[in-house]
């Protein structure tokens, strides 16, 4: 529980092993540079050349990866995810470096080659153009190009809507009448289009042809002067060609598909260079020395200074931060704890003065889940899965192991509360017992049964909902005594503590509590009256002191102290919210019986027993499903606006170390 | 006779389960088919995003369950999955139960929906902060949950 005490680490050495520094910074991944250099002596190098360069690299690597994708997918298990970067060893990196240039060119093979595919791609489809506007002509045996002999003419051409050859004759009869010995063939037509052939005399030719162009005639337009059949061959030969160039092509690529490790791991070796150069850029530097500060954790500083003194011979310099600084924020907590960084984090992390509130967070958030979920056969499942993937995959990203070890927790949560509530796969074991074997078997609760008695439940839930809360005041006051504001911890803590204990302890005696609960609880007379003076004097101490920044203006304290004790309405709408774990439990116990009884209805048998066990298994997955996605969602909740409400604001800055950004690889931690 | 069907505490009873039913449901129809419009718009440009908007667009669905959990009580109570069939009096007061997780199951649907399609406008622009952006719907969801609970809690005291 604990946010990682940073210190400023400033590092001042010779231009020429400042790459080194900076790569062995990188690899380390322990510190996040901040510098705020004003002063004009000091320059910085110019390396947005070299960048691009580097970035323009990553790029076609990352392309020539995407197609080969495309071409070989790799297979990947649905599982894949969880198997982290591949591990690579410093050698082979080193190796990298001198491959690298080949590589990339590697890569402009592959996207060239793929853009050849592209445009024997799109030729194909002009082809297939030419191949549909062919299509109308294809009954004509005479060139498309012909023009007709010495003394006949032959027109070849579309009017632009269906005619047949007695509306040609007749256009042509009326607009011109002096040609003689006409022939008219119409060899096509359809909705939008007739495509017809003319053969007059040459010398009627240009009257003819006017005549027709007067009804939106035109002469084909198709860049093609053969026979139409002849041409569709020639247009389907070179469409085959195409298809099979992009077939060779294809398999081409494919030849590439050995490379992919070496692709991948040159894309990475660019992006780690191409973040090395950003940085570099920024590095304030004289002629000959350059300098280097930023936040280190105090746990690595000193190492650090260390190794980087004896290793490259820089002058290098470890300090405490000076009080307004802003750290940035690095979580610190171990085993069973730390699962819960992400919920936080989702959040927002402890802002400066704030503590770490993981590990107590974790405790009840993994409590309440439990509660949520509520039933031993899923909160098993859960947890042999998380379990499972915990063992089976060691290396997954931190992140993603940290989530899955508190689902893992989650599901052991659950798992009790179900024994205590006696819920497994809700009421599974009756409904089997009674529905195939006759007899009525019910697993007993440990504890009690919700659905039995839901007001007991509820007022339980209560009281772990006070119990949280208090918990989040306890932090505040903790905090308070840590600054020794003591006036906050005793006027914002001990006050409201006092009112709200007295007013509970009212409340447990009257009748109210006792319908509700049907608990009759009765306190010796002593404890009621200390009860009632608790209540007056946090409620008068609030009023009083609420408003203590007012200090000369009692009108206004007393108003604002009247405001705070208001507050008293969202203690309770809070301490009701938690009403939620009820509501949660008691509907994961119930759909779950809602599916049982489904699958039960086609009584016991052969073909009962399957219907069961089909609908039992959907059932049972999407009951777990969305009550995963209500326990996550809501016990989030709970600590968010209840308990985090209390004490809690966040705000602080993550941790962003220079570091290796490798999407692919992971480079092996050299042993010593 | 029509007069005597709302004698009957069966058939108000039965009114009840369907109104829980159909409200709710509706609802949560209407809430998760705007999130999921949303959800889709996101996909689109990323589908790296589709676990997160999807999680998120599941929220509003929850009231059509609780509807579903309410009529399967008052189902399992009134004679037709169990238990006894009521007199007017319980058919009633069955009835009353089923109203609120009914009613508020299917305005706060609704509303859930709509900030459920901004909190997917939150994930589409800002994926990491998609806490934040889940715990917005969640919010409203309290309200079918207080719904729910009275509705279970009346019924089981009925």
């Amino acid at each position: 529980m604990a946010v990682l005490q940073m210190r400023r680490v400033n590092i001042c050495g010779m231009k020429k092993c400042r790459k080194a520094v900076l790569e062995r910074l990188q690899a380390l991944g322990v510190m996040e540079l901040s510098m705020e250099v004003q002063d004009d002596s000091l320059e910085r190098m110019d390396t947005v050349s070299s960048r691009n360069h580097f970035e323009k690299s990553t790029q076609q690597l990352e392309q020539a990866l995407e197609v080969l994708q495309q071409y070989v997918p790799e297979k990947k298990s649905l599982l894949s995810s969880f198997e982290g970067r591949m591990l690579v060893e410093d050698q082979e990196y080193r190796k990298l470096a001198e491959q690298a240039a080949g590589v990339v060119s590697t890569a402009r093979q592959i996207l060239n080659l793929d853009k050849q595919v592209a445009e024997s791609r799109a030729e194909i489809t002009k082809l297939e153009n030419q191949k549909e506007a062919l299509i109308p002509w294809m009954n004509l045996d005479v060139p498309l190009g012909m023009n007709g002999t010495k003394k006949t003419a032959l027109i070849l051409g579309a009017m632009p809507s269906a005619m047949d050859q007695g509306q040609i004759y007749e256009l042509l009869a009326q607009k011109a009448p002096q040609a003689e010995g006409l022939d008219v063939n119409v060899f096509y037509t359809d909705r939008t289009q007739t495509c017809l052939a003319v053969i007059c005399l040459r010398d009627d030719q240009e009257a003819v042809e006017e005549a027709l162009r007067s009804q939106g005639f035109a002469r084909p337009s198709l860049g093609i002067s053969g026979v139409p059949a002849r041409e569709m061959e020639n247009l389907e030969q070179a469409v085959r060609e195409k298809q099979e160039r992009i077939a060779q092509l294809a398999k081409s690529i494919e030849d590439y598909a050995g490379v992919r490790k070496d692709l991948q791991l040159t894309a990475d070796y660019y992006r780690d260079r191409a973040e090395k150069y950003q940085l570099l850029g920024k590095l304030p530097q004289t002629k000959n020395a350059f300098f280097i500060s930023g936040y280190v954790p105090a746990k690595a500083a000193d190492k650090l200074v260390k190794e980087l003194e004896e290793k490259y011979g820089v002058a290098a310099e470890s300090l405490e931060l000076s009080s307004e600084e802003e750290a940035p924020v690095l979580l610190q907590n171990n085993g069973f704890a730390e699962s819960g960084e992400g919920i936080l984090a989702s959040f927002g992390l402890p802002a400066k003065g704030e503590i770490d509130p993981t590990s107590i967070m974790t405790v009840f958030y993994v409590f309440l889940f439990g509660l949520m979920l509520s039933d031993a056969a899923y909160g098993l499942i859960v947890s042999l899965a998380c379990g499972i993937l915990l063992k089976k995959y060691p290396r997954m990203s931190a992140s993603m192991r940290k989530s899955i070890k508190l689902f893992f927790w989650c599901g052991l949560s659950t798992l009790f509360w179900g024994v205590m509530f006696g819920g497994y796969f809700g009421d599974t074991v009756d409904v089997i017992s009674q529905t195939f074997f006759g007899t009525s078997i019910t697993i007993p609760a440990v504890w009690f049964v919700p659905l039995n008695e839901p007001m007991r439940l509820l007022v339980y839930a209560m009281l772990f909902g006070v119990i949280h809360m208090y918990t989040g005041m306890a932090i505040k006051g903790y905090i308070c005594l840590r600054d020794k504001r003591y006036v906050d911890f005793v006027c914002d803590v001990v006050l409201w503590l006092l009112l709200l204990t007295g007013l509970i302890l009212m409340l447990l005696p009257s009748s109210i509590f006792a319908s509700v609960s049907q608990m009759h609880i009765v306190f010796p007379e002593a404890v009621n009256l200390l009860a009632k003076g608790m209540a007056v004097v946090g409620a008068v101490g609030i009023l009083l002191m609420s408003g203590r920044r007012k200090k000369n203006n009692w009108g206004l304290r007393l108003a604002l102290g009247a405001y705070d004790l208001y507050g008293l309405t969202s203690w309770l709408s809070d301490v009701l919210s938690y009403s939620r774990l009820l509501a949660l439990g008691l509907a994961t116990g119930v759909i779950a019986s809602v599916f049982n009884q489904m699958g039960s209805m086609f009584g016991g048998g052969i073909v009962g027993a399957i219907i069961f066990i089909v609908v039992f298994v959907v059932g049972h997955v999407f009951n777990i499903g969305i009550n995963l996605l209500g326990a996550y969602v809501h016990t989030c909740r709970l600590q968010y606006v209840e308990f985090f409400g209390k004490f809690y604001e966040g705000g602080g800055r993550e941790f962003n170390p220079f570091k290796s950004n490798a999407k692919y690889m992971e480079i092996k931690e050299e042993t010593k | 006779m029509i007069s005597d069907l709302f004698t009957n505490g069966i058939v108000w009873a039965l009114l009840g389960v369907a109104l829980a039913v159909i409200l709710s449901g509706c609802g949560s129809a209407y809430g998760v088919g705007i999130a999921g419009q949303a959800a889709s718009g996101v996909v689109t440009e990323d589908p790296g995003k589709f676990a997160k908007v999807l999680i998120i667009q599941l929220l509003p669905g929850t009231q059509g369950i609780y509807g579903l959990l309410v009529a399967f009580v008052t189902l399992s109570r009134i004679g037709i999955l169990g238990g006894s069939a009521p007199d007017l009096t319980t058919g009633l007061l069955t009835f009353a139960a089923c109203l609120p997780i009914g009613v508020v199951g299917l305005v706060s649907a609704i509303h859930q929906g709509k900030t459920a399609v901004a909190a997917i406008g939150i994930v589409a622009k800002k994926p990491e902060q998609f806490g934040k952006a889940m715990l917005f719907p969640a919010m409203v969801e309290t309200y079918a949950i207080l719904a729910l609970l009275v509705s279970i809690l009346a019924i089981f005291s009925i």
